[in-house]
């Protein structure tokens, strides 16, 4: 019973592990206008992803995704991410520090 | 560019050059970078920011980064070679050991690399980034016309850059500029049409009674061409004449022409860029697998697939279907390479990852055009393909655009390099 609870958690901390390596590599992409890890330069006219609330995040984009937030670009970017995928990137984002 | 500007660019380089000659040259490092531009410096600091446990040494023969992005901007008077131009300290303090040398040869069986300076460095992974060299004698009299500095191409940044805004200052008012295009697949796809934007603003405001002539070695305009050509009607008709199918096969210097298959056209600056491929190390390294020309990798690790253990970046790239030969996708491919490398080392076997461009191109000081895609893994093809309804082009040129344009340069140059 122990060792089944034992290895249960340490599964729970693999996976989460692994979605937070997911969760970096997609968000990776990101950094080329919004900044390594999220933090863009001061006064850039995009938002600092690192830090801010990860359902914020993912309403955000998946708003520009489905076109009812209107963007310069960021709802042909959105398009080419699965919910899994947003709730992920989003998950990493918001653990940045500011 | 001004005078002040240029003593700065030029003490930065040799301030520079100093600190990289003070850094003695490890025998190994478990990853080797060569190049240290969009693909490589992005590598290099990745694979320190994800696992600092991993040493990494980047080898790089140049005291700073010169960036192709933005550098249209220098010709027109727009920025500076100061905007341009990025030290390697940014990669220091994340513990790159960044060593001024350069890679002459790879021996891929012993895992080292042989650098100009005489030393070997040996490897567990090497990621090689050395971006394009160019096919001189694809353009009949091109080398010899270069040297004598009658023609330029400024498709790599630096020295060509300043050499090609000193002629276009030079340029006689009434005075005819050349720009020739090779043909695709070549770096930076919307790049040319945004050096014919800026040159052409450039030539209406100071010299309006100049032209500007395009001879495109491709049938039309090969990225954003709508966006392009109605920038060009409303802004710049009369100074700018495009011409598609116009293939450069040589130039005269004495008479200054641009032969083309079927006529020859005369300018004043001839800035013709000759067709290229990746660059010489990797030649060297037998990493070439497609045309003589560019480097296949499998698009899952970066990994070559012609040579284990070595990852290519860049430019230098067989590009997977409908992938552009970009910065944004160098800095990416980057970060598939360090993702993929860091488990590998550690015997992990590396997960699919997603990667995105985003190009911005200026059509006029403060306006710009942008083209994006997201990019996935698809086991079924092999290869990276963009994501269905994904992507796309700006609506239309605008300020806005220029603001972000201006954003993405910043920051790129600073997740590549900061």
């Amino acid at each position: 019973m122990r060792a089944a609870l034992f290895a249960a958690a340490a599964f729970a901390a693999f996976s989460a592990a692994a979605q937070d390596t997911q969760g970096r590599n997609l968000a990776a992409g990101c950094a080329i206008c919004h900044g390594t890890a999220g933090k863009p330069a001061a006064g850039a006219p995009v938002i600092p992803l690192a830090g801010l609330p990860r359902d914020h995040i993912a309403t955000q984009m998946r708003a520009f995704r489905d076109g009812t937030r209107p963007a310069t670009v960021m709802h042909q970017i959105a398009k080419g991410y699965t919910d899994a995928q947003i709730e992920a990137m989003a998950a990493w984002f918001a653990a940045q520090p500011r | 560019m001004k005078r002040r500007e240029f003593l700065t660019y030029a003490g930065a380089v040799s301030l520079a050059g100093l600190a990289g000659c003070a850094t003695p040259v490890p025998s190994k490092a478990r990853v080797v970078v060569i190049g240290g531009g969009f693909g490589g410096a992005t590598a290099a600091k990745y694979v320190k920011l994800w696992n600092p446990s991993i040493d990494v040494v980047l080898i790089e023969r140049d005291s700073q980064y010169v960036s192709c992005p933005i550098s249209n901007l220098v010709l027109a008077g727009y920025s500076g070679m100061a905007d341009i131009s990025h030290g390697y300290e940014g990669l220091r303090r994340h513990g790159v050991q960044v060593i001024r040398d350069e890679a002459l040869a790879i021996d891929a069986a012993r895992k080292s690399v042989r650098l100009a300076s005489g030393s070997d460095i040996g490897y567990e992974r090497l990621i090689v980034s050395p971006g394009i060299d160019f096919t001189f004698n694809d353009v009949q009299g091109y080398e010899a016309a270069m040297n004598e500095g009658r023609v330029l191409h400024a498709w790599k940044a630096g020295a060509q850059t300043v050499a090609l805004r000193r002629q276009l200052e030079g340029l006689r008012d009434g005075g005819v500029v050349l720009l020739s295009i090779p043909t695709a697949p070549y770096r930076c796809p919307p790049g040319p049409y945004e050096r014919a934007s800026m040159i052409a603003a450039y030539l209406k405001q100071a010299k309006p009674r100049s032209k500007l002539i395009v001879l495109d070695a491709n049938p039309d305009v090969t990225s954003k061409p709508g966006l392009f050509k109605a920038a060009w009607k409303d802004l710049y008709s009369g100074v700018l004449e495009y011409r598609g199918n116009a293939k450069a096969i040589g130039v005269d210097a004495k008479t200054m022409t641009v032969k083309l298959e079927v006529e020859d056209v005369k300018g004043d600056v001839l800035n013709v860029v000759p067709p290229h491929r990746a660059g010489n190390i990797a030649m060297q390294a037998g990493l070439i697998t497609t045309n003589n020309r560019w480097c296949d990798v499998d698009w899952r690790t970066m990994e070559s697939k012609k040579v284990p253990g070595i990852h290519v970046l860049g430019d230098a790239t067989l590009s997977a279907p409908g992938m552009p030969k970009s910065g944004s996708m160098a800095n990416n491919h980057a970060k598939i390479a360090a993702a993929a490398i860091i488990e590998l080392l550690a015997g992990r076997a590396p997960s699919d990852m997603k990667i995105l461009n985003t190009c911005y191109s200026f059509v006029s000081e403060k306006e710009a055009i942008r083209v994006s895609s997201v990019h996935q893994w698809d086991a079924g093809q092999g290869t990276l393909v963009a994501v269905k309804g994904s992507g796309g082009v700006s609506a239309a040129r605008s300020e806005a655009e220029g603001t972000f344009a201006w954003n993405w340069a910043r920051t790129i140059w600073a997740d590549s390099l900061g």
